[in-house]
């Protein structure tokens, strides 16, 4: 079965971290998964609008992009890709009157019917790679680790792309399968404040407050989450927080996958803690992690 | 009386006997015209005169965009009046210029990250990927995977997919999320040749050596002689070849080299 990646605009930018300790560590699971040779922005917001099908071509374009490339499956790291292309790819699926007016449109690609699969890279770890077999493969075991596992909206809404069924658990089983310590909050869930950061900055504070504080009640060291946009709201919006002593310190926040180039015995090169803020690199460094040329940062 | 046959009165051709001519529709108008002609030879035909929207002629200018349709078709074409050979019952209209936005900046000051690119062209984000823009360009530059590149902050790609980009603007015309492309393009190949590019090291010597003043002598020289002595010296001038390999040829003075 073909497997191909589909990276998205901000991994290759304000998101390296995510991408370069995602790939490393498929590297070292022995997994191959070949990025798409050509492929554009996700359409980012899966539009509601029932008569605004332009804002599905950005991502019906990527996944006949997969089709042509003879993939079944087409495997993203960040959510809101996940979300976007899982969203659309439903709609090429099941709506046979968009389908047709989408692919009258894209008169110069093949016609898509929704034939490819779309993953996150957690269920595919789960699923494809086996918590087993990736225990097996764990070098440094993150013991003693109290891990926060946050899914945020777009990995589990709506029902119909949701990762998995309500009260699941593959993001706990994920940070055990490290491990370490999977911290239950029922703070998980619980939107960021999304792109509410641009027009209301102080919803966003109100909501990563309620976030931060259900994490670390819950006794968590560290949060985990797949999404660049929570991790530019959660980091930034903890800065704020703090300096209103709204919170005593900042908990720090990694993306899934650096915790997984960690566990599995990569250097610093593949799980980037230099675009961490300086309360997750001082973390590492008070477990023992090389943190190479990371500085801090505000 | 002459033997020689009058080819044109006034400003229009006498076609020959015979010649076949074939209708077109400029801006809605139907003309008649000799069939093998360019779009734009056969404006000049029907009588149309060039102010703007011709340039070089030779398919690299880009000042000669223009937007046809053939009957029966939906679908609109584009391509440069100077290259593109007119059919029976081509609609056509030229578009010489487009206001599309251009960004005023600072090369020697602006930085080359994808940064830069975005905080000058925001609206860059407001493609939705419908493809408008490469099937407007008469180059067959994949536009919309040059600013797909742009997005994810890989200017290098974007300078060489954008490569054959003749600044027609096609493209910023169909786009529906009015982005000015070719603007932003070349934005990206400046930064891409200046900071980018790895530099010729040969080059960099050879400037090193003129602002030396290696060659000064050399062409206060030639300023000095006189018309039959530069006719002389050119004429018996060392010539590299026709079709000699690459790098396998030496002049027998290397003096100046």
């Amino acid at each position: 079965m073909k497997v191909s990646y589909y990276p998205g605009c901000t991994l290759k930018t304000k998101a390296k971290h995510l991408e370069d300790s995602a790939l490393a560590s498929l590297t070292a699971l022995g997994v191959q998964v070949g990025e798409l040779p050509r492929w554009n922005c996700c359409g980012a917001v899966h539009s509601l609008a029932d008569d605004d099908l332009i804002h599905h071509v950005a991502p019906v374009r990527d996944l006949v992009r997969a089709m042509n490339e003879g993939s079944e499956r087409l495997v993203t790291l960040c959510s809101m890709c996940y979300n976007s292309l899982a969203r659309a790819n439903l709609l090429m699926r099941h709506d046979e009157i968009k389908r047709k007016t989408i692919n009258d449109f894209m008169n110069e690609e093949n016609d898509y019917h929704g034939e490819v699969e779309v993953e996150h890279l957690i269920t595919f770890l789960r699923d494809t790679v086996g918590w087993d077999n990736l225990r097996a493969k764990i070098k440094v075991p993150l013991s003693g680790m109290k891990i926060a596992a946050y899914y945020g909206c777009t990995l589990v809404r709506p029902k119909d792309v949701a990762i998995e069924p309500p009260h699941g658990r593959v993001m706990n089983e994920f940070v055990e399968a490290l491990g370490a310590e999977a911290v239950d909050f029922s703070a998980n869930t619980v939107c960021c404040g999304s792109y509410q950061v641009l027009a209301h900055p102080d919803v966003v504070v109100d909501v990563v407050g309620r976030i931060i504080a259900s994490a670390s009640d819950g006794g968590a060291d560290a949060l985990i989450l797949s999404c660049p946009l929570c991790e530019y709201n959660l980091v930034k919006k903890q800065g704020e927080l703090l300096q209103q002593q709204k919170i005593a310190r900042k908990l720090p926040v990694f993306y899934f996958s650096q915790l997984l180039a960690m566990a599995l015995g990569l250097g610093p090169e593949s799980y980037r803690p230099d675009r961490n803020d300086a309360a997750s690199v001082e973390f590492l460094r008070s477990k023992n992690f090389p943190v190479g040329s990371a500085s801090v940062q505000p | 009386m002459s033997a020689r046959k009058q080819v044109a009165t006034g400003d229009r051709a006498i076609l020959p006997e015979g010649a076949k001519t074939i209708p077109i529709f400029v801006m809605g108008k139907r003309y008649e015209v000799p069939e093998t002609l360019t779009i734009m030879k056969a404006m000049e035909y029907a009588g149309f005169k060039f102010l703007r929207g011709a340039g070089c002629r030779g398919g690299i200018c880009g000042a000669c965009p223009t937007v046809y349709r053939g009957e029966g078709d939906y679908k609109l074409y584009f391509g440069l009046a100077c290259q593109t050979v007119v059919e029976p019952n081509m609609f056509l209209a030229q578009i010489p210029f487009y206001p599309a936005n251009r960004a005023q900046y600072d090369i020697e000051t602006i930085e080359p990250l994808a940064d830069a690119v975005h905080a000058l062209y925001p609206e860059i984000f407001r493609c939705v990927a419908c493809n408008n823009c490469s099937k407007a360009c008469p180059m067959k530059v994949e536009v919309l995977d040059y600013i797909s590149a742009i997005k994810q902050g890989d200017l290098a790609r974007a300078a060489k997919l954008s490569f054959d980009c003749i600044q027609c603007g096609m493209c910023a015309g169909r786009c529906m999320g009015e982005l000015p492309q070719y603007h932003i393009a070349q934005l990206v190949r400046r930064l891409y040749g200046k900071y980018m590019q790895p530099g010729a090291a040969h080059l960099k010597k050879r400037v090193a050596e003129i602002e030396s003043g290696k060659y000064d002598a050399l062409l206060a020289g030639l300023q000095k002689m006189s018309h039959a002595e530069l006719e002389k010296i050119y004429k018996e001038r060392e010539r590299e070849p026709d079709m000699v390999g690459l790098g396998t040829w030496m002049p027998k003075d290397v003096s100046h080299l």
